[in-house]
């Protein structure tokens, strides 16, 4: 998948996760930052499933900007393959 | 050596001395008496007609001749908005006083500011029912020399009696006195209620201080705390922040989860075969908890069922049931909100009691033993039953003990009610960080997910199950959970331990060791 622009998806609120995805030059590899109120439980859980999803969607270099209020699994991969399709211009955001 | 639900207590602890390991609800209590010695209240004199007023708090600390070493006590009625804690540390602090061991009755987050003086040396030792914020995770990192140990509401009235927390000096904020030190917190701009964990240290403190922001004219009526105790009285502007120890009435939740786990508590309870003519009923005042209460005033009112007493932590919602005749008392040990305070000055039903007939174990007969149904919230509950509401996830000390295993031990049904996780976090698991209240004193978990019989209440399962409510394994139950939020990692500790959960009986429950920053 080619990242073509700045998106985001997902919320700040409770059980929420907020992606914010920026495409970078390539080689730059998968920078990511990832704050989570769930960090010492889940934090390594929730970067092998960041990992997964990019692996799935062949992304190599990409900026994400994640900040997780608790989110489940599924809303983590969800949030995260909306933000990733919006950069794509695969998919539009609900604001545009 | 392990004690009854598994956990390794040493036979020793620096700082607290010989650990006695926790046997079962009532191993020690069935035999009738006691052991443990209970110690003398102090005998004191005063001349006729001499004067307890001082001109400030910290004069009449300077009275009280305080020393390194000593135990400084104070009662937690004025909730978020007290002051006094604060204050009388920070006096404690500039006279150079050092080791002292604080004996709260509960810390809460409006005494954050006290945690310079855990650095220092000025506090090596809290003993408390509950611990919350910047003091909660301190302790938690091991900030204290001296192990902190958590006690209930009924086990910090035998700990006075048998002389594990020596009081030299009890600093007691009333919402009004008189000049002799008779006080109440039922009226004044401050008022907060039922004074209900301060009389045992009253009675036993070596000194004991009343600070009030309201002299009435003698005599103060009515008199939780009475004036043959009391050594020096002292008015002070603000005994804390009015809007906070006063504010306003207990609303009953709107989140639609918390009404969803009460309404299926109430029908739990309405099955159970315990909602019966003259039943005695306690709930928790937070969210579920509390909520428990609107669907069961429902239920009576529909079945005609008039209840005996409410108690323990009382809320306006209890008080409005009292005045529909939906009970006949309220024993109130601790008021929630202010709507609470004028029940308590005008309807003789709505009667103060002190901690110790409230809940302590080694009497001959606590309220909570003549509790039928009681409604409890959790941080965590394990597949045992066993229930932790001390620490949290990340294992810093962010709760209390308060009445929980004092009421579960007692009520004939135990109900704990809570969401089966939290955001992400795992509520109903294998094994929990901390136990407050062993899994024998819980008879059914109500979360949204599902209800769960303890397998020691086949009858129960049976009622239940007669009256169409499914009823699911715990097992399951946790098994379902994990694989909805995934297995947590579990918290890093060391191997020192920096606290100890007292069961009420005075046995030890559970260690908390220190958790890796």
């Amino acid at each position: 998948m080619e990242l073509k622009q700045k998106a985001q998806a997902g919320s700040f609120e409770s059980s929420d996760i907020l992606v914010m995805v920026e495409p970078v030059e390539k080689g730059a590899g998968r920078l990511i930052e990832l704050k989570s109120i769930v960090m010492q439980q889940f934090g390594e859980d929730l970067l092998k499933q960041i990992h997964a999803n990019l692996d799935k969607f062949a992304i190599a270099d990409v900026r994400l900007i994640i900040n997780d209020k608790g989110a489940l699994p599924p809303t983590v991969s969800a949030r995260l393959e909306t933000a990733l399709k919006r950069a794509a211009q695969l998919q539009t955001g609900t604001l545009n | 050596m392990k004690n009854k639900v598994n956990i390794d207590i040493p036979e020793e602890l620096a700082g607290v001395g010989k650990l006695e390991p926790f046997e079962g609800s009532f191993t020690k209590l069935k035999k009738g008496w006691m052991e443990e010695k209970t110690v003398p209240p102090p005998n004191k004199a005063k001349m006729p007609h001499s004067n307890k007023m001082c001109e400030s708090l910290r004069e009449a600390i300077i009275k009280s001749n305080p020393k390194d070493g000593m135990t400084v006590s104070f009662h937690h009625h004025l909730r978020g908005g007290d002051n006094l804690i604060c204050e009388s540390i920070k006096i404690l602090a500039e006279l150079g006083i050092k080791d002292i061991t604080l004996a709260a009755s509960s810390l809460t987050t409006a005494h954050d500011p006290i945690l310079p003086y855990f650095k220092d040396g000025t506090i090596t030792q809290i003993y408390a029912s509950g611990i919350r914020g910047e003091l909660g995770r301190a302790i938690a990192e091991g900030v204290l020399p001296k192990p902190f140990v958590i006690h209930s509401h009924g086990g910090r009235v035998r700990s006075v009696h048998t002389g594990k927390i020596k009081i030299d000096l009890a600093i007691l904020a009333a919402s009004a006195s008189d000049i002799e030190g008779n006080a109440t917190g039922a009226h004044g701009k401050s008022a907060f209620g039922s004074m209900g964990y301060a009389a045992i240290d009253s009675w036993y403190a070596k000194q004991v201080i009343v600070v009030t922001d309201n002299i009435v004219d003698y005599p103060c009526v009515p008199q939780s705390i009475t004036q043959n105790y009391i050594d020096y009285v002292v008015k002070v502007d603000s005994i804390g922040d009015p809007s906070k120890i006063a504010g306003g009435t207990t609303r009953i939740t709107k989140a639609p989860m918390d009404l969803q786990i009460a309404r299926l508590a109430a029908e739990v309870i309405e099955r159970s075969g315990e909602l019966k003519e003259g039943f005695s009923f306690q709930v928790g005042a937070g969210g579920a908890s509390l909520a428990v209460a609107k669907y069961i005033r429902k239920i009576m009112k529909k079945r005609a069922i008039k209840g005996s007493f409410l108690l323990g932590g009382v809320t306006s919602y209890g008080v409005d049931m009292l005045n529909e005749g939906l009970f006949s008392s309220i024993f109130d040990v601790q008021s929630f909100d202010a709507a609470v305070s004028s029940s308590l000055m005008e309807n003789p039903y709505h009667i103060e009691i002190p901690a110790g007939l409230y809940a302590n174990p080694f009497n001959c007969g606590c309220m909570t033993n003549k509790l039928d149904i009681v409604v409890l919230g959790a941080l965590e509950i394990d597949t045992n039953f066993n229930v932790n509401v001390i620490t949290g996830s990340e294992g810093y000390v962010r709760g209390a003990s308060g009445g929980h295993s004092d009421t579960a031990s007692g009520a004939t049904l135990t109900v704990v009610v809570c969401p089966s996780f939290r955001g992400r976090i795992p509520i109903v698991k294998k094994k929990v960080h901390t136990i407050v209240t062993p899994g024998e004193s819980i008879d059914v978990l109500v979360t949204e997910r599902g209800i769960c019989v303890n397998p020691q209440r086949p009858e129960l399962k049976a009622n239940l199950e007669a009256a169409g409510i499914k009823v699911k394994d715990i097992e399951a139950l946790a098994n379902e959970v994990e694989g909805i939020t995934g297995l947590a990692k579990p918290i890093e500790t060391t191997d020192r331990i920096v606290g100890i959960v007292e069961y009420r009986d005075g046995t030890v429950i559970d260690v908390i060791r220190q958790v890796k920053e």
